[in-house]
């Protein structure tokens, strides 16, 4: 197995283009399917999960989804590898801690824009991943790919239910439509409670970088549907398309354009403050490092600093994860060790591309 | 990822936020800590469990013995009273073997959705299910518009759903 070859850069959900990428830093569309016949995972004995793995590997890896494919074996990965697709948001955290001898794997185009894990919750779960708010452009790649899969696998699939998971709450359409949005100012301004209250009330979920525990980390939020049942693919994406997320950007919107008409010092302050941290602290944590940059980027998408750039900005996010840390440093280390690493690589970088 | 737990050097896996006489207390456990303190372990299926146990109590299955607790899915063996604590099914054919309670959990988790009306796979699809999906759909955008008070849409809808239905032969 070989991850050197996307550890190098952000990858795609980190690249901070597409449309909307100053709050929207990616669009994710994924689908939940099983295989016609086999017990569903978690009553799947080893054998019959081997059997899976072995019946969807010569299908993802099928050169009709992508040129260039990496397959990656979990049972047998290190720890650290695990982690860093963690980071990358290639597989979710449960398939990485799972114990050592499930078989499980997860195939990732190289370009990272879409990843399939085999395994998980549920024998699939494919996802598309796009930079910034595409997720029309989503929606049709995970569309297509789950057309050529579907021509050589049978997917279990009732009339009445749709397409049958392994938790009912992902019955019918299988899908988890999610944005990532990066929500500074209506996390300064204290109006993000608000917002989350009112995406819940519309039955959107709303949870940290890391999904569940890891709310607010770098003012990055994850919006996605909860309901996959009694709507079409598409009504479920147009709601986000149409509605939620364009009426989400215009609150943060709102709130940056009032930060600066109303706080404007206050505002520069603490930008200006996380370029201080972050270009001459000696040791330093992942939740700090995040926050500090969250500002950051907030003050270079608002053009009140430019001594960096955004892409260095949202590379930073990703490098200052440890198991990614430890990969641009070519060793384990210990937590103690990391945050002296992260410091020197936080000051190298920022200062470098002065 | 961010905090430790309250009572060891483990990292967190259950947050929670009490209001206890208007003072707010914030709590970061680990699994095992967070079992001690009777938070129970966190799952991500936390939301269905509760619908679960919520919608046994509401239908009062707990105290009759031929409850929907002792039912059993012929193919893998699972019992809805497995199910309802692990919040996962089995296999396909628990969706056939627990339906009946299924059905309102279904409803209470989608928004009121019972209803498959999206994608179907070719293979497993075929020509008569697309119509009758075809018809669900369009039945489902009727609705719509007449709650829309769009009669010109509904009564176009209305018209095509006639169609499909005398092209398929089926009841009216």
């Amino acid at each position: 197995m070989n991850l050197r070859g996307i550890t190098d850069g952000a990858g795609e959900w980190l690249r901070g283009s597409g449309p909307h990428s100053d709050v929207v830093i990616s669009s994710r569309v994924r689908l939940a399917r099983n295989l016609a016949g086999f017990h569903f995972v978690n009553r799947a004995n080893r054998r019959q999960r081997y059997e899976v793995l072995e019946a969807c590997r010569s299908q993802v890896l099928s050169k009709r989804l992508s040129e260039n494919t990496i397959w990656v074996d979990l049972a047998d990965s290190p720890a650290i590898d695990r982690q860093l697709l963690v980071e990358r948001h290639l597989i979710s955290r449960d398939l990485a801690k799972r114990s050592a001898d499930t078989p499980r794997a997860v195939a990732i185009a190289s370009d990272e824009t879409f990843s399939v894990m085999i395994n998980e919750e549920d024998h699939l779960r494919m996802q598309v991943l796009r930079s910034g708010m595409q997720l029309g452009d989503a929606l049709s790649h995970i569309d297509r790919i789950d057309d050529i899969l579907e021509e050589k696998l049978d997917f279990a699939f009732s009339r009445r239910f749709g397409y049958l998971s392994a938790c009912p709450t992902n019955v019918g359409t299988g899908i988890r439509v999610s944005v990532m949005m990066h929500l500074p100012a209506l996390k300064l301004t204290g109006e993000i409670e608000r917002v989350k209250r009112a995406a819940r009330d519309m039955h959107l979920a709303v949870r940290g970088l890391f999904g569940e525990g890891s709310e607010s980390l770098g003012d990055l939020f994850q919006v996605s549907n909860q309901s996959t049942l009694g709507r079409t693919e598409k009504e479920i994406l147009e709601d986000f398309e149409r509605t939620i997320i364009p009426q989400m950007i215009a609150y943060e919107h709102q709130a940056r354009q009032a930060l600066i008409r109303q706080r404007e010092k206050q505002l520069d302050d603490k930008i200006w403050r996380a370029w201080a941290l972050l270009t001459n602290s000696r040791v330093m944590g992942t939740d700090e490092a995040l926050s500090l940059l969250s500002h950051l980027r907030l003050g270079v998408h608002l053009d009140r600093i430019d001594a960096t750039n955004i892409r260095t900005v949202n590379e930073l996010f990703l490098l200052c994860q440890p198991a990614h840390l430890q990969r641009v440093m070519g060793q384990e280390m210990t937590p103690a060790a990391r945050r002296i690493a992260r410091a020197d690589l936080l000051r190298q970088r920022l200062i470098s591309h002065n | 990822m961010k905090y430790k737990c309250d009572q060891c050097d483990r990292p967190a896996t259950y947050h929670a936020v009490e209001i206890i006489k208007g003072q707010k207390i914030e709590k970061h456990l680990c699994d095992q800590h967070a079992a001690e303190d009777g938070l129970g372990i966190k799952s991500a299926h936390a939301p269905i469990n509760e619908l679960l146990t919520n919608f046994v109590k509401a239908t009062g299955e707990t105290d009759k013995p031929s409850s929907a607790l002792d039912l059993t899915c012929p193919d893998c063996g699972l019992t809805f009273s497995e199910f309802r604590d692990k919040s996962l099914l089995g296999c396909q054919s628990c969706y056939t073997a627990f339906e009946a309670p299924l059905t309102g959990l279904l409803e209470r988790a989608h928004e009121g959705g019972n209803h498959h009306i999206g994608k179907v796979p070719r293979r497993g699809g075929g020509a008569g299910e697309q119509r009758q999906l075809q018809i669900t759909r369009i039945r489902k955008r009727l609705n719509d518009a007449v709650e829309a008070e769009d009669y010109e849409l509904a009564a176009q809808l209305r018209d095509d759903l006639s169609d499909l239905e005398a092209d398929g032969g089926a009841p009216a």
